[in-house]
């Protein structure tokens, strides 16, 4: 027999072939197989991201001091479609799958933003976000809106919660962002994010007025509650920060949802 | 032919790849800002290294000649695929904070380098040992480095608070450079200049050498 030619055409094609199949199966056998429980973590990472902007959940524990799992936290809050321009309540949205970063990509489901209202520079904003509403008893408890805005080196995704009154900052979180670890990387320190606890969003003309500061107007005066200490060091992503919140909670993020909510309470929106 | 001690245990200190060879500094850099990623990266590459050596080997009589690069790169993207979405099950957090580097093992040099250079020459089992050895010399400088990084850049180890820092209520102020990829690049040439001084074999002879200063006739 023929010593095997393994430089010929024939076994050429044939190993590139044999190998591609075989790596193929494998890697989408597995990718297959995992899709679940990734799916899992994703949702689970993302309820964890919520309860720990509302400030119920500390940001490396699992539970909360009463010993409630994620799951059972998230359960008490409701999911609702908001349409953003008119602030009403969007019916027939499969809020599991529904991605509105994903639909502010989309031309038919998004408007586009002019340089002048684009303070937190998202170039397009879907029409069509989701609310998290926990109720207790007496009215609303907290308020919890998706936000997001270019700091310095990329767009930072979070969550800001509000209480009950819907004028007040809960807290505001970060999940994913690409800020310089030690400087702008620092919004995710506890200790400033704890600082956005209390701080007032709207002003009297029901305007967003939260500015980030290197100095804080004296701790009587109306102007200190809406101000939080800016980052040292993180000048862009400190500007960022204030002009995401002030973006997503004025006219064109959920402010009409926000004074809807504030006149008819949660039922109608 | 080499022992199977040797193939294991030599690219820890004697031939380690990033201290003698200097390869996969890229990596290095980006993921030893703390020692969780770290950790999780080094299993990450000892797992795709031997395994990618052990497939090349099993494989090397019949791979032709002109597409081996490619048969070697399919191998190993594939197992790092593997590696990313078994990341992404089991270890949520850390992937996201791994994000692309998990996926740069594919152009990791030491993986590349070690299926060309050894797994197509030598047999399945030699060839894993190999894999495994480099790969753990490869882990052993990172996560000296993340050793060095972590608790003097951000005061923590493995998230633990070990120097209270001055943003916590401590005395110590975070070095910032230690945060920053040029710290491991010092880190790492002084890891390197230490293992020369204690294995002196590994210095290299000069390129070349000045001439002393010459005195020319008509000058004088």
């Amino acid at each position: 027999m023929a010593k095997l030619d393994k430089d010929s055409l024939r076994n050429t094609f044939f190993i590139a072939i044999f190998l591609c199949l075989v790596c193929s199966i494998i890697v989408s056998g597995l990718a297959v197989a995992l899709k679940p429980i990734q799916k899992l973590n994703k949702e689970l990472d993302q309820k964890k991201n919520i309860l720990r902007a509302a400030g119920l959940l500390a940001s490396n524990a699992t539970e909360s001091a009463d010993g409630k799992t994620i799951e059972q936290l998230f359960a008490e809050f409701t999911v609702r479609a908001v349409n953003l321009k008119t602030g009403e309540y969007v019916d027939g949205v499969d809020l599991q799958a529904y991605d509105p970063i994903k639909a502010a990509g989309d031309a038919a489901n998004s408007i586009s933003l002019s340089s002048d209202e684009d303070i937190a520079t998202l170039r397009r904003r879907e029409n069509v976000s989701l609310v998290y509403i926990k109720t207790n008893g007496a009215g609303i408890e907290k308020l919890v809106i998706p936000v997001r805005g270019y700091g310095l080196w990329g767009t930072l995704y979070g969550y800001l919660a509000l209480d009950g009154d819907l004028s007040t900052i809960s807290g505001l979180g970060f999940y994913a962002h690409k800020e310089t670890p030690g400087l702008g990387g620092e919004v995710d320190n506890p200790k400033w994010k704890k600082r956005w606890q209390g701080v007032r969003l709207y002003d009297d003309l029901g305007d967003p007025s939260v500015r980030l500061v290197k100095q804080r107007s004296p701790s009587n005066s109306t102007a200190a509650s809406y101000e939080v200490d800016a980052l040292s060091g993180a000048t862009f992503t400190t500007r960022g920060v204030e002009n995401l919140v002030n973006f997503w909670s004025g006219e064109l993020g959920f402010g009409p949802y926000i004074q809807k909510l504030k006149i008819n309470g949660v039922a109608q929106g | 032919m080499a022992s199977q001690k040797e193939v294991l245990i030599d690219p820890i200190f004697n031939n380690n790849p990033i201290a003698l060879q200097v390869l996969g500094i890229c990596s290095a850099l980006a993921v030893t800002i703390n020692m969780s990623t770290t950790l999780v990266m080094c299993i990450a590459v000892i797992f795709v290294t031997t395994m990618s050596n052990l497939a090349v080997s099993l494989v090397r009589n019949r791979v032709p000649t002109n597409i081996r690069i490619i048969v070697q790169m399919t191998i190993i993207s594939s197992l790092v695929i593997i590696v990313d979405q078994v990341l992404q099950a089991v270890a949520y957090d850390i992937s996201k904070s791994l994000s692309v580097f998990v996926g740069l093992i594919i152009t990791n040099c030491i993986v590349m380098g070690r299926a060309e250079a050894f797994a197509m020459q030598n047999g399945p089992w030699l060839s894993a040992l190999d894999g495994f050895g480099n790969a753990v010399g490869y882990s052993v400088i990172l996560i000296g480095v993340a050793l060095i990084r972590e608790p003097l850049g951000s005061g923590t180890l493995m998230g633990f608070e070990i120097i209270p820092t001055v943003a916590n209520g401590g005395w110590y102020v975070p070095n910032g450079l230690l945060l920053l990829a040029p710290s491991a690049f010092f880190i790492i040439g002084l890891f390197i200049w230490a293992i020369r001084a204690w294995k002196t074999d590994q210095i290299e002879a000069p390129e070349y050498e000045i001439a002393p200063n010459g005195q020319y006739k008509e000058a004088i």
